[in-house]
């Protein structure tokens, strides 16, 4: 990352916090340049949430120096809390209100004024994609429509940090897009976002900077790009009709790894066109007949795998004992 | 604006979200209106013609019932409060008004001021069907006045304490029962009977406890009789009960969460 003269938009050193027995955030040391996405990933239960919670107030760390837009969380809450926006993973919006009603209470607690306050609304509703359902219940909006709703309230007293917790978890693939778009645009306008999520593709998408946390500690950072560089979950999958064709391919490309059942060869590589096409040159050179080809590009386990030597999600002990059956 | 207006702006605007829900779903407004009007129509039509044999039949009973059903519809009304309350810390909004610079208090002012106004009405309303009913209190406009300003003040505490209950709950379920005793109360007063009718134990109970005179002083702006002691007895009970649910509300509510690790 590049020095910059300006403060960071958020910065931490040494958080700590545990849930009595339980230690939740072990350390951690974040910086997020003004203007830019920090992803942070990991899995269920990796304290991203608990993070989210200290950096907007909700709840004290127990230790460690937190700072958003320059001020103290401790020390001086409603700085921050008038600096932030804060959009979780489960939805903060009035049931009982209507789309239109629950954005006019953010503007009258932000002491837009009615005029201001109105355009505002007008002008958020457009821009989601919520103008029809504007006077309608919320009971009957989507899963995407609350999302998106959410959002627009956090919108409402133009934030210039945004926390993000788990924005797309439980979306359908087309709504997932839309906000996608929809955080892309806020970034433009010069927005720093804080963003959770346990999916590297949006990390991929979205962030400038990812930092992945497991078990309460930042366990690698970087761009996504060199993130994904030092994963070597990427590889080939080669399908074979019959076992002398996986058994010659294997001798052409020994550093594979063959399934003698499946008729399968994996090849590591990191996925470039050039790395493909030796392969396939080697194959095409020795006459061997290749039935499917799939790539594989590396994906959250192999992240996990790659920086913490575990996968995201526990494996029981029957599945190792499997894993490790000739 | 200064911080004071802005307390005001907040607490105004969180009023107005409460009377909005009020408005939307009015069933939890006319459950604790209707509670009260079935007690009045039971008390007077199916007891009343026992229980006023005493006091010179159904009429006169009546008379001496209606204060105390008013009494009965505050504490009842004040049960609406827990629920809205809990509601709004179980659900999601909660956590973004807290993230939020918004005067301290202006959520549970909110609530409470709502939950008031909501009292007042339902008030209203019972009053109306007593009237309709032949109720014919002799009180002045300055009496009644003064009636509805116990009531308003009884009522206050009894929210205060209702939304403390509320904010104590973890569900919604909890809330809905714990001030539940509220409406039990009435009972051990002198707001169905005459305490002297009570068996000792029970009697200095009811002579007791705050329902009794705040009950015998608005029986007595209302239909006459003796207040004196009582009327002071009922505002130290309200002051005394609305300050430390005042200050325990304000402390849970400002306790922070500390939820679950994610």
């Amino acid at each position: 990352m590049t020095i910059s003269l300006t403060a960071p938009a958020i910065s931490t050193r040494a958080v700590r916090k545990s849930f009595g027995e339980h230690i939740v955030l072990d350390g951690v040391d974040l910086t997020v340049a003004e203007g830019t996405i920090l992803a942070l990933l990991g899995p269920n239960g990796a304290g991203k949430t608990t993070m989210v919670r200290i950096l907007s107030t909700l709840i004290p760390a127990d230790g460690g120096d937190i700072r958003v837009g320059g001020h103290d969380v401790v020390t001086d809450p409603d700085a921050v809390r008038a600096l932030i926006g804060v959009t979780g993973q489960f939805s903060a919006v009035d049931n009982l209100l209507t789309g239109e009603e629950n954005l006019r209470l953010m503007a009258d607690l932000r002491h837009l004024g009615r005029q201001a306050g109105r355009r505002r609304i007008a002008e958020l509703l457009e821009r989601f994609g919520l103008t029809g359902a504007a006077r309608k219940p919320l009971s009957t909006y989507s899963g995407g429509m609350r999302r998106r709703l959410d959002l627009a309230m956090t919108l409402v007293g133009d934030p210039s940090v945004i926390f993000l917790d788990e924005p797309t978890t439980g979306l359908d693939p087309r709504s997932r897009r839309t906000m996608w778009q929809i955080i892309r645009e806020l970034v433009t306008d010069g927005v720093t976002i804080f963003l959770t999520t346990q999916y590297l593709d949006e990390a991929d998408q979205l962030a400038d900077y990812v930092a992945v946390l497991d078990h309460g500690r930042i366990v690698a950072e970087g761009t996504p790009v060199e993130l994904k560089g030092r994963i070597p979950g990427g590889h080939i999958q080669l399908q074979f009709a019959e076992p002398a064709a996986l058994r010659a391919a294997l001798s052409m490309i020994p550093n594979a790894t063959p399934d003698d059942d499946q008729l399968i060869l994996q090849v590591p590589g990191d996925g470039s066109v050039a790395s493909l096409r030796r392969v396939l040159d080697k194959l095409d050179d020795a006459r061997i007949t290749v039935e499917h080809l799939s790539i594989h590009t590396p994906d959250l386990d192999d992240v996990f795998f790659a920086v913490t030597g575990h996968a995201t999600t526990e494996p029981t002990t029957r599945q190792e004992e499997e894993a490790l059956q000739p | 604006m200064t911080s004071l207006a802005y307390t005001f702006a907040d607490s105004a605007t969180m009023l107005r979200r409460n009377l909005k829900h009020q408005l939307r779903y009015p069933s939890l407004t006319l459950m604790l209106a209707g509670f009260p009007i079935v007690f009045l129509l039971l008390f007077v039509y199916v007891f009343g013609g026992q229980l006023g044999s005493g006091l010179g039949g159904r009429g006169a009973y009546l008379t001496y019932v209606v204060p105390g059903i008013l009494i009965i519809t505050v504490a009842s009304a004040a049960l609406g409060t827990a629920i809205s309350v809990a509601t709004d810390m179980t659900g999601g909004i909660i956590d973004r008004f807290r993230t939020m610079a918004i005067s301290r208090g202006a959520v549970l002012t909110g609530h409470v001021i709502g939950s008031l106004l909501q009292t007042l009405a339902v008030l209203v309303l019972v009053a109306g069907v007593s009237l309709a009913i032949g109720f014919r209190p002799h009180a002045s406009a300055l009496e009644w006045l003064a009636a509805a300003g116990m009531l308003t003040l009884f009522a206050f505490a009894l929210i205060w304490l209702s939304a403390a209950l509320g904010l104590a709950a973890k569900s919604v379920e909890t809330a809905s029962n714990t001030p539940m005793f509220l409406t039990l109360l009435p009972f051990l007063s002198s707001a169905f009977v005459v305490t002297a009718t009570m068996p000792a134990g029970l009697r200095q109970f009811a002579e007791y406890q705050p329902f009794t005179p705040v009950t015998q002083t608005v029986r007595g702006l209302l239909i006459g009789g003796p207040i004196g002691a009582h009327a002071i007895a009922a505002i130290a009970w309200s002051i005394g009960i609305a300050v430390v649910s005042y200050l325990w509300a304000v402390r849970l509510y400002n306790r922070r969460r500390a939820a679950g690790p994610n």
